[in-house]
């Protein structure tokens, strides 16, 4: 049995919070490059350029990229041959995002109540997800979310007989819906199948993956692919100021569900998709 | 076109405007978002006075991130007008001209603009530090309490926006259509 005290998560929680929103991942970062090279249409290159410099900015004044530093999403894949030690787990996690939030100049953006709202001043509590793994390992990942694409993004419960169109169908309507509201190039996080709030989680997990990468079932690999092509024949582009770029990437991910059942979520993401890992 | 305007941006200024024009502001314009515009909306039917005039108002839909020490202010983009919609018209019927955010207006705004000669204003969603390196001071007006949600007085040397919605014009509609458009006429001219 190792122990890890959680001193350390809440380390790592404080350093993601801060890298994240200051330097958009390589990822990211190849897809503008990628995109810029497709696009046909002037004024969206322009725009996509903006954007970069942007990002540079950022870095070169020590700002976030964007001033919605968000809500902070937090994953941690707990080894099972860990031992926690030195206090609560979850009160590290949200001493991580007080720390980083903090000392980082980011944006307190968390009401303490939904309804009668009340900023808590120091962005927690974190959006805190564990899942626990075989090994003697802890991964800790932050996916600071805003809401500008967060309040865009639709779930569905789908019949089984809409079967595979229903469901590119209403991948399809929720990028068209968006319009220009969460800061096209959007990325789609979708989930398909599992129980209602599986779904919605699968699409929020699915925005941790690599924007490049494809899902390694070619079915779905393929449909990825085929709705990124449909999505950019929109003509919603960057900023919603027209042209090809809609969106980045279309990135799935599924779980088995009932036979009465085919769940499909969309969590809609920004030309600011923020995600960073360390493992402990 | 390319226009260079020094608030306050009366009607007069603003006139000429067209959707998908560059616009480089100077001046003050003021931040308000959820929060703000909803007690300014109490105050407004409770008949009392405003931390802010209307007339002529810039009103920067941003919520900051905190300033890094040395500077005016932090990462500042454009957050999404649509949560302002209800609140809307009736600050442009008390004088308000100019709007500066991101994202689609419902029907009763941009009626309410094309009534009132009022423009709205877009910067690039997400764009917070190159709207940052525009900004020559941060002054708060009211509500601190309220955080990155307060009224802020910002002192802005060529902010660049870009005309989303004046008179009947919409770029969103415009900026797709056009686009969309010169794929059609490409793909004819191969055909």
């Amino acid at each position: 049995m190792r122990s890890l005290d959680v001193k350390e998560i809440t380390k790592a929680v404080a350093h993601l919070s801060i890298e994240t929103n200051r330097y958009l991942s390589p990822d990211m970062e190849q897809a503008f490059q990628k995109a810029k090279k497709q696009e046909p249409w002037p004024l969206a290159r322009d725009t996509l350029d903006k954007i970069e410099e942007n990002i540079q900015a950022a870095q070169d004044m020590g700002l976030a990229i964007c001033q919605d530093t968000g809500m902070a999403c937090v994953f941690l894949e707990i080894g099972q041959d860990v031992h926690l030690t030195g206090g609560s787990l979850q009160d590290a996690v949200n001493e991580g995002v007080r720390q980083g939030y903090t000392q980082g100049y980011l944006r307190k953006s968390v009401v303490a109540d939904p309804i009668r709202r009340g900023n808590t001043g120091d962005n927690t509590p974190a959006v805190l997800y564990m899942d626990i793994v075989p090994g003697n390992r802890v991964k800790v990942s932050v996916a600071p979310k805003g809401f500008g694409s967060e309040n865009m993004s639709r779930i569905a419960m789908l019949k089984p007989a809409q079967g595979q169109q229903g469901v590119e169908d209403f991948i399809f309507e929720t990028a068209k819906l968006a319009g220009p509201n969460p800061c096209p190039p959007m990325v789609l996080g979708v989930g398909i199948g599992g129980t209602f709030e599986r779904c919605a989680l699968l699409a929020k997990k699915a925005l941790l993956r690599s924007v490049d990468s494809s899902n390694s079932d070619p079915f779905y690999g393929k449909m990825e692919q085929r709705l990124l092509e449909r999505i950019n024949e929109l003509g919603t582009g960057p900023a919603g100021y027209g042209g090809k770029t809609t969106a980045l990437a279309v990135l799935i991910e599924t779980f088995p569900t009932h036979i009465a059942g085919l769940p499909v979520a969309v969590n809609v993401s920004c030309h600011v998709t923020r995600h960073g890992s360390v493992e402990l | 076109m390319e226009y260079r305007l020094q608030t306050p941006l009366t009607k007069d200024k603003l006139k000429g405007l067209h959707a998908g024009d560059q616009v480089l502001i100077s001046g003050e314009i003021y931040t308000a978002r959820d929060a703000a515009h909803g007690r300014l909306k109490e105050l407004l039917e409770a008949g009392k006075s405003l931390p802010i005039d209307l007339e002529n108002l810039t009103v920067y839909y941003a919520g900051p991130t905190p300033a890094p020490p040395g500077t005016p202010v932090g990462s500042i983009g454009p957050t999404t007008a649509g949560r302002m919609d209800a609140y809307t018209p009736a600050l442009l019927e008390q004088g308000m001209t100019a709007m500066i955010g991101k994202g689609a207006r419902s029907p009763e705004v941009m009626e309410a603009i094309r009534r009132s000669g009022a423009v709205y204003f877009g910067c690039i969603g997400g764009a917070g530090a190159l709207a940052a390196r525009c900004i020559e001071k941060s002054e708060l007006v009211a509500w601190e309490d309220l955080g990155s949600e307060a009224i802020r007085k910002l002192t802005v040397r060529n902010f660049p926006v870009t005309v989303l919605a004046c008179g009947d014009e919409n770029l969103y509609e415009l900026g797709k259509s056009n686009y969309l458009a010169s794929l059609r006429s490409q793909a004819e001219s191969k055909a």
